[in-house]
């Protein structure tokens, strides 16, 4: 049950984009077309998931032991940073076909501050290793939805007459700023099933 | 010297990271609650790219290009962690507002863009004027950003009350006030560019 | 200058050198921050007592835990200068609208509130967020000098009488559920006995173990 309100809270109470702000970059970067984002969706989840994993194990077994709290920002970046370049190579060896699909969003998500972000953020909320997954999972499915549900609105988006000032960014910020306000609607939501599962 | 003025002009205004280059939009949307936590992030990624800029120019012969990157990245986290902990000892306040986001300065794409696109390449003392250029305006646009939020959420600019807190729009705090009201302020700096789209 | 090759000893080299000399400068800075970190950590925690405790800057703490189903409570015996006992200052966490409430609340020996403050929230910003200055003295919600165990300390919609935060029932039913569970693990603690001096010093080292336990 526990698991589940985690799950839930950080895909829709919490999304990670549009409530937390981490990984806006790629969702401004790749929302144009809805094929790309679900790519882009599922690159994500597949290095955010992994990366927590590592990332907690250097924590729990190198970092704390020692005390060497101050390497944590150095430590992961790099870890990140080699896990994608590591994905990259075994996946072109492994699967081709799954290479194709993703390849291209690989290089970019060392930088999407949502992988560094959730990784340090399960350190600061004490989760275990079982917990982490499960958030950082539940968070990159967040990540995906808000991308693919944005993504849908921007090809529509295209379609529509628009003053000359907002065309462009400014017009992609208003709307995510609406989608932003549509989420608001579900905070509130991980209390009340607390409070019907009695948690 | 004009041509160091130039650089900083650069920076501040014609290649401004976050309305021209639309780049860093993390922190951008996440820390301008208020114009002062706009203005400390800001100063705090400027510092960042000012040592990381001045670094990454002295010992760009001496890298080769296949390792640049995580040489980059070393040194960027490096005075991230520098910053954090400086941060915490002297003005714990700042350190507890930007919590996460100081961090996460290291995946800022300003600060590896700069290093890519103009440390690289400049020698040191153009490449601290880059640094200090697009790092003030980077502040600049969030202490704006932080400013238009927090009037219009809360009456108040730096804290001081301009007009009563409850006749404020909540909305403009809360994350979804952060996309629209940059949305508009970029219209805006469009319309004063004269973009043509 | 021209750039280095990329001969694999001369990556190997830069590589090294770049990890020693980062690793060397943070280790270096964290020897230096290290100390006022921990400075500015204990004056946090003091000053929170001292707000909710009356005010008064010399107090002496001893710090207990206070376990009640499986939910610890950090509780502060706190003593004047003069070993005299004022009361209990304990923390206590709720899940609120946005998240944890953290919540740290000044008892006197009889069980009357002294003070609070909220050490942590995640509420919203302008409505929750008011609980900050709303169940102070003067406040809409005054909470000061009641005491849990005669006052039914519940926003008046569940039939209590403090008037809860204007559209924020939940962070106040929150706020209320932290005093009342600070207010059990109170009267369940050792309550703050008049001591002598050398069990002040011995309380005052207490406190320091305690905050870096909790780092």
């Amino acid at each position: 049950m526990e698991y589940l309100l985690i799950f839930i809270a950080a895909i829709f109470v919490n999304n990670v984009v549009l409530s937390q702000f981490l990984g806006i970059c790629p969702f401004l970067g790749v929302s144009k077309k809805v094929s790309t984002a679900t790519g882009m969706g599922a690159a994500v989840t597949f290095v955010l998931t992994l990366a927590t994993i590592v990332t907690f194990l250097i924590q729990t077994y190198i970092l704390t032991p020692n005390n060497l709290n101050y390497l944590q920002t150095l430590t992961f970046i790099l870890v990140i940073a080699s896990l994608v370049q590591m994905v990259e190579i075994v996946l072109k060896k492994v699967s081709p076909a799954l290479y194709g699909a993703l390849g291209v969003f690989l290089p970019l998500i060392t930088t999407n501050c949502c992988v560094l972000g959730v990784a340090i953020g399960v350190i600061q909320k004490n989760y275990n290793l079982l917990q982490s997954v499960v958030y950082a999972f539940a968070t990159a499915i967040g990540f995906a939805l808000a991308l693919i549900i944005f993504a849908a609105i921007r090809e529509q988006l295209d379609l529509v007459e628009l003053p000359k000032g907002v065309k462009g960014i400014s017009i992609v910020m208003i709307t995510a700023g609406l989608l932003s306000l549509a989420f608001m609607g579900f905070s509130g939501v991980d209390g009340g099933l607390k409070l019907l599962f009695g948690i | 010297m004009k041509r160091y003025i130039d650089i900083l002009l650069n920076g501040l205004v014609k290649e401004n990271p976050v309305f021209v280059l639309v780049l860093g939009m993390c922190p951008t949307l996440a820390t301008t609650s208020s114009a002062i936590n706009g203005l400390s992030m800001g100063l705090a990624t400027c510092f960042v790219l000012i040592c990381s800029n001045l670094v990454i120019s002295l010992i760009k012969n001496i890298t080769p290009d296949k390792v640049h990157i995580p040489v980059y990245i070393c040194i960027i986290a490096t005075f991230v962690t520098v910053l954090q902990m400086l941060l915490a000892a002297y003005v714990p306040e700042v350190n507890a507002s930007l919590g996460i986001f100081i961090p996460l300065i290291v995946v800022n794409c300003i600060i590896l863009g700069r290093a890519e696109s103009f440390a690289s390449k400049h020698g040191p003392l153009e490449s601290i004027f880059d640094g200090i250029g697009i790092g003030l305006g980077f502040a600049f646009a969030l202490t704006l950003l932080g400013g238009c939020r927090e009037f219009l959420g809360t009456g108040k600019i730096f804290d001081l009350t301009v007009f009563p807190e409850d006749f404020g729009a909540l909305m403009f705090v809360l994350p979804p006030g952060a996309f629209i009201t940059l949305g508009f302020l970029t219209a805006i700096v469009n319309k004063i560019r004269g973009v043509k789209n | 200058m021209k750039k280095l090759s990329n001969s694999l000893l001369n990556m190997t080299v830069v590589l090294t050198a770049t990890a020693i000399v980062t690793g060397g400068l943070l280790a270096f800075v964290n020897s230096v921050t290290e100390g006022p970190i921990k400075e500015v950590n204990e004056q946090a925690t003091k000053d929170g007592i001292v707000k909710v405790m009356g005010g008064n800057p010399n107090i002496k703490t001893k710090t207990d835990s206070v376990k009640i189903d499986d939910k610890t409570f950090v509780v502060y015996n706190v003593t004047d200068e003069n070993g005299n006992a004022i009361g209990n200052a304990v923390e206590s966490t709720t899940m609120g609208f946005g998240g944890d409430l953290k919540v740290l609340t000044g008892f006197d020996a009889e069980g009357n509130i002294l003070g609070y403050t909220i050490l942590g929230h995640a509420e919203t910003p302008g409505l929750g967020a008011k609980a900050t200055d709303w169940f102070q003295k003067g406040g809409k919600g005054d909470i000061i000098g009641k005491n849990p165990a005669k006052n039914n300390l519940t926003v008046s919609k569940d039939g209590g009488e403090v008037d809860a935060i204007t559209a924020s029932t939940i962070t106040s039913r929150a706020f209320l559920k932290a005093v009342n569970e600070a207010y059990t693990a109170s009267a369940q603690a050792a309550p703050a006995t008049d001591c002598n001096t050398q069990a002040t010093v011995a309380a005052a080292d207490s406190v320091n173990a305690n905050v870096e336990e909790a780092k």
